[in-house]
């Protein structure tokens, strides 16, 4: 049982980690401004996302059973946690476009030479 | 419902609603003796009581209608909604990860009969979680979006199916 929990646990960190490598390859490899916030915003939740529920998971399965109370609602908090990502991190992206875009950053058009 | 009673009703809910928080968070409620810890909960009590008294209006505003069919739909729509964003992840790192990068950025503009607060929070959210779009301007007065799509084919999904918007005016059964 724990093996399995172990294995699963590390395809969701794995997952996760691949996420947030393609996230950061797409911030240097798209061309502007506007793009590359495309890949940090969404790959960015969905990597921290997939992370934090492999450690909620391991918490509750292999590190905390016969531990004190304190200690087996660690999960809750990443619970929030994750909740409090899903709704900051798309906020947060908007809020960055929307500045970039009333000082009036020209978006990239097809064909433009990089910026 | 009289204004007092609905007073005292949103006091009852954040009480509640700050004291489930504080257990949770602390998770000091039983000593390693075995008793009940009065002294973190007791305090726990005083303090959800004060933020109760002072912040009641913001948590439950009064105004809401048929609340609990309400996030009934929502839940529902956010199993949706995850499955959106793994797309949007696998979509987003094909894209980058494509050694001609298949993009095509365009803005576009469209107007929804969304008025309340939240409907348009959701959608806004959830234009930018989804694949190939962000949300950049919204305004509520008209329930206009300004949205920067990577390329052309997430944009008419907008534009053209709705299926998002469509979803979104069922969970607050705003006419779309």
């Amino acid at each position: 049982m724990v093996e399995l929990i172990v294995v699963i646990v590390t395809i969701l960190l794995a997952a996760g980690v691949f996420f947030m490598l393609s996230g950061a390859i797409g911030l240097l490899r798209l061309p502007d401004f506007y793009t590359r916030l495309h890949a940090t915003g969404k790959c960015d939740t969905l990597g921290e996302v997939l992370i934090i529920f492999g450690l909620l998971l391991y918490h509750i399965f292999v590190y905390s059973p016969g531990a004190e109370l304190s200690v087996q609602l660690v999960p809750v908090k990443l619970l929030f946690l994750i909740c409090f990502i899903f709704l900051a991190n798309p906020t947060a992206t908007h809020a960055i476009m929307k500045a970039a875009y009333n000082t009036g950053l020209k978006p990239w058009k097809k064909g433009d030479p990089r910026m | 419902m009289s204004d007092n009673s609905g007073k005292v009703f949103g006091i009852a809910v954040t009480f509640c609603a700050m004291f489930l928080f504080w257990l949770l968070l602390s998770g000091y409620i039983i000593t390693p003796e075995g008793k009940l810890d009065v002294i973190h909960v007791g305090a726990g009590i005083i303090c959800s009581a004060i933020v109760a008294l002072i912040s009641h209006d913001l948590l439950v505003t009064g105004k809401e209608e048929k609340i609990l069919s309400k996030s009934f739909r929502f839940f529902i729509y956010l199993g949706w909604e995850l499955w959106q964003i793994i797309l949007a992840n696998f979509d987003v790192t094909y894209r980058v990860l494509h050694p001609k990068m298949p993009i095509d950025p365009l803005i576009i503009e469209f107007e929804t009969p969304l008025r309340s607060d939240f409907a348009l929070v959701t959608l806004a959210n959830s234009i930018t979680l989804t694949p190939g779009t962000i949300t950049i301007n919204v305004d509520p007065a008209k329930g206009k979006f300004l949205v920067h799509a990577i390329a052309q084919a997430p944009a008419d999904a907008l534009t053209v199916d709705k299926t998002m918007q469509n979803k979104v005016a069922k969970v607050f059964m705003e006419e779309g």
